[in-house]
């Protein structure tokens, strides 16, 4: 094993409470497409950040090219050749692709060469990218690739990647896999973090499996089924929701022609939206996040104010009903942001189940307030959706990011709405808590409800809908039975995403 | 390394505590600050917060603490109500000065009418009056979007022109020998705003204080209102998503904080200062900032604030009459108070990590 590039051996890190790894030893070889894998809290994070320098480990050593490897921040990290692209990009908006590249380098060269070495980069490696074009007007995937290039630029002999695919389209994630396998062929070392076993079944040559801070597997990718893998991920066998066959019932929410204009500079603006909800079935709406997702889900809530006309909810037009009128009328949303949108992070759970749950729950008489219904609501959410936290009172902040969203759909779910809307319902969420939103989500549509899942997930997509509908570039598709429908089917819908070829080598 | 960890919750024992060693290092440090100036200390800091409750003058001095303290807690616990939803009326000032010149216009009006329906006239036109100030950051704040710190601060010089006029010109007293400053209303027997028992101190500004402290722990505790106004504060998104009309939150605060400020000009000029003179407000509006943020915008701790303020500034000038210590020592000691308050504050949602710290 004298040939490895890098080599972890032993390497432990705890934190208060947590053993975040338990002697973690593994092994990249150059030229190798390794797969980190892992439920959150797993220890994949805190893995990569010693790597990264960001963490230091208590025990345990790093070697690279059978040096000692221990970075003490990320710079050191870097000048060795370790590169990382972040889940969250970290980009200004207002500002060019050169620029802000040139934000994250020590010595940033002038302008004019910069843009020339980003252009020679990104043909080399089939990320076509324009210097000048700004960042507020590229799509995630474009965004992305700034990201990678400002790695690459560093001539990296490792390079982290943070779930890559989850922003993508099915065709970007195409351009990228083109890409990866161009950097593999080239000497590079790739570590890739992913949930997402059939993109790792296709790339990597070997994956290491995390459970509770452990390896608990390391196995060969191509020679695995996913399903177990999964299992190995879990730690147990998986239960599937299923969707129970419908019956379509009469139309719960309509949408009718809905344009509006972008809420904010580098918001999206609906165009001409139309689509019916029935009773009783699950509308999976894919996309992009940033195709105006937020913004279709403000529209509904009535964050947003739309013309009249556009929203009727069971016949009657919502369009410029406030939020607490929708509420009480039937329908109910619940956003993608949990801490901030979806709930206020110093708030007790006690405060944030008053916060959209007073109209429906009998909270409130003439303005004031019920505090121990509040309590009676929130307690129920907690048992009835498994969250996990010592008691009500606790602030929203101090949950984990699966139980405060386990908390905020149960809020929703549980004041029994005609039409629920939800945006990334299991976004960082893990497997399992992820299941048991996905089955709740069905059954409040076996009971009647109509539900609109919005999502960046296929896979989630496809388990959980009834008909299926694409959001890009603030277009719906029409939408279509789910049954039946291919990865590629849907890649198409999702089609106006930009710069979808898959560069020319 | 020291480094400070945000708490997971917010610490009770801290948020209970923090008043209390604010005082006491206060107390302390101020101190030191008084032996260096060649004062005894302990002397110093009983003159201060002794003196003026149970000192030999005591009779003189506890009506004053009621007169200073009502019109900062009336003031404070409007400011509390927009500060806590985000919205900044840095223009109490203003609104105190326009309120306390239409409560009395209307007295100076009616003169020489004697009629019970006067008084009751005057706070409403003083409310009114406060309100309708406030009303011009928070209309353009909604129309277009201006900044309500810049255009309610701006205002306060406004009114204080408008003040200059009035005193020099339309509400001059016509029998004043030409001095400037209108009629006293203390001789005007329908438009006094006197003490309900007789030397207390306790005047219709104190009764509205109290009312105004229980009117806003209801309102913050109870009511759907003060919901909106605290989850505004925390999160405007997720106050915006259920169902929170920012617009109509800035209308509401805005208004009602003018609308006490202008309630504590028109006691104040109706009472105590008795004239319109052209400097009869004496910075309460500003002073309120302060005792609405020592109480941490808790209605019940705004009241103890503007108790405590109150003192310091009683306290203080008996210091600097009796004891010779200059103004600024006690500005400094009053600045200390607040600098302590709002330092050991941090510990309620931040703790001290001594030793090295992860940046995970």
């Amino acid at each position: 094993m004298s040939t490895a590039l890098i080599q972890l051996a032993g390497l432990t890190k705890a934190y208060p409470g947590v053993i975040a790894n338990d002697s973690i030893s593994l092994d990249i070889q150059p030229s190798e497409v390794h797969a980190l894998l892992g439920e959150n809290g797993a220890g994949k994070s805190t893995l990569v950040k010693m790597i990264y320098g960001l963490v230091k480990p208590d025990s345990g050593h790093m070697q690279m090219n059978g040096h000692a490897f221990e970075p003490s921040e990320p710079r050191a990290a870097r000048s060795a050749g370790v590169a990382m692209v972040f889940q969250h990009f970290s980009l200004f908006d207002a500002l060019t692709v050169a620029e802000n590249i040139a934000l994250g380098m020590e010595n940033p060269p002038a302008m004019r060469d910069l843009a020339a070495r980003i252009r020679e980069v990104s043909e080399t490696y089939g990320l076509p990218l324009n210097p000048a074009a700004k960042i507020g007007d590229l799509s995630a995937g474009e965004r992305q690739r700034v990201e990678i290039i400002r790695c690459l630029l560093q001539d990296p002999k490792l390079l982290i990647m943070d779930e890559p695919t989850s922003v993508l389209t099915p065709q970007e994630v195409d351009i990228l896999f083109e890409t990866l396998r161009k950097l593999k062929a080239s000497g590079t070392a790739i570590l890739y973090i992913s949930h997402k076993l059939e993109e790792i079944r296709a790339l990597c040559d070997t994956a290491t499996i995390l459970r509770g801070g452990k390896v608990v597997a390391t196995c060969d990718p191509s020679q695995t089924s996913a399903r177990d893998m999964a299992e190995l991920m879990v730690g147990g066998t998986l239960a599937t929701p299923t969707a129970k066959p419908m019956e379509t019932g009469p139309v719960a929410l309509r949408i009718n022609a809905l344009s509006h204009p972008a809420p904010s500079a580098f918001g999206m603006p609906l165009r001409d939206i139309s689509l019916d909800v029935h009773k009783g079935e699950v509308l999976g709406i894919g996309g992009v996040a940033g195709n105006g997702q937020d913004e279709l889900l403000a529209a509904l809530s009535g964050e947003m104010a739309t013309k009249p006309g556009a929203i009727s909810l069971n016949g009657t037009d919502i369009s410029a009903k406030p939020p607490r009128i929708r509420r009480a009328l039937g329908l109910l949303a619940a956003p993608e942001e949990r801490l901030g949108h979806a709930a206020a992070p110093d708030m007790s759970l006690v405060e944030n189940a008053m916060l959209t749950g007073s109209v429906r729950e009998n909270m409130e008489t003439n303005g004031f307030l019920n505090w121990s219904a509040a309590k009676r609501f929130a307690d129920h959410i907690i048992s009835e959706f498994d969250v996990r936290t010592p008691s009500a009172s606790n602030a929203a902040r101090s949950l984990s990011g699966g139980n405060l969203q386990k908390f905020v759909v149960g809020r929703e779910v549980l004041q029994n709405p005609d039409v629920l809307v939800v945006n990334q319902p299991t976004w960082g969420v893990d497997a399992a808590a992820a299941a048991d939103i996905r089955q709740a989500l069905l059954d409040l549509a076996a009971n009647g409800a109509a539900v609109i899942v919005i999502s960046q997930d296929l896979d989630e997509l496809m388990e959980i809908s009834h008909r299926f509908a694409a959001l890009s570039e603030g277009r719906l598709s029409k939408p279509r039975d789910a049954a039946g429908l291919t990865i590629e089917d849907i890649g198409l819908m999702l089609g106006g995403a930009h710069g979808m070829e898959v560069a020319h080598v | 390394m020291i480094r400070l960890v945000k708490r997971p919750q917010p610490s009770q024992a801290w948020s209970y505590g923090a008043p209390v060693l604010a005082v006491a290092a206060t107390i302390f440090f101020g101190g030191l600050l008084f032996a260096a100036l060649g004062k005894n200390p302990i002397d110093a800091i009983l003159t201060i917060f002794w003196e003026p409750i149970f000192g030999e003058f005591s009779f003189f001095y506890r009506p004053q603490l009621l007169i200073k303290g009502a019109p900062l807690v009336l003031i404070a616990i409007g400011l509390s109500l927009g500060f806590k939803a985000g919205i900044w009326n840095i223009g109490a000032e203003g609104q105190y000065i326009i309120g306390a010149l239409a409560g009395a216009g209307v007295a100076l009006a009616l003169y020489p009418l004697e009629s019970v329906l006067i008084f009751p006239a005057m706070i409403l036109a003083g409310a009114l009056g406060g309100w309708a100030w406030a009303m011009i950051p928070a209309v353009l704040k909604t129309k277009f979007g201006t900044n309500e710190i810049l255009v309610s601060l701006m205002l306060v010089y406004v009114a204080e022109h408008i003040l200059a006029s009035m005193a020099l010109g339309a509400m001059k007293n016509p029998e004043g020998f030409g001095f400037p400053g209108s009629r006293n209303l203390q001789q005007y027997a329908s438009a006094h705003n006197a003490d309900i028992i007789e030397n207390s101190g306790m005047h219709w500004g104190v009764v509205f204080a109290l009312i105004a402290v229980i009117f806003a722990y209801v309102l913050l505790s109870r009511h759907r209102l003060g919901f909106a106004i605290r989850v505004t504060g925390e999160a405007p998104r997720a106050a915006a998503f259920s169902g929170v009309n920012p617009k109509g939150l800035i209308l509401f605060c805005l208004g009602t904080s003018g609308a006490l400020a202008g309630l504590a000009g028109l006691f104040e000029v109706a009472g105590p200062a008795g004239q319109v003179t052209i400097d009869f407000n004496v910075g309460y509006g500003f002073t309120a900032i302060i005792v609405a943020f020592l109480g941490r915008l808790n209605p019940i701790g705004i009241l103890f604030a503007g108790a405590l303020m109150a003192l310091t500034y009683i306290g203080g000038d008996i210091a600097q009459s009796n004891l010779g210590l200059p103004a600024a020592a006690i500005q400094v000691f009053q600045g200390m108070l607040l600098f302590f308050l709002l330092a050991i504050d941090l510990f309620t949602n931040y703790r001290l990590q001594i030793g090295a710290g992860e940046t995970a």
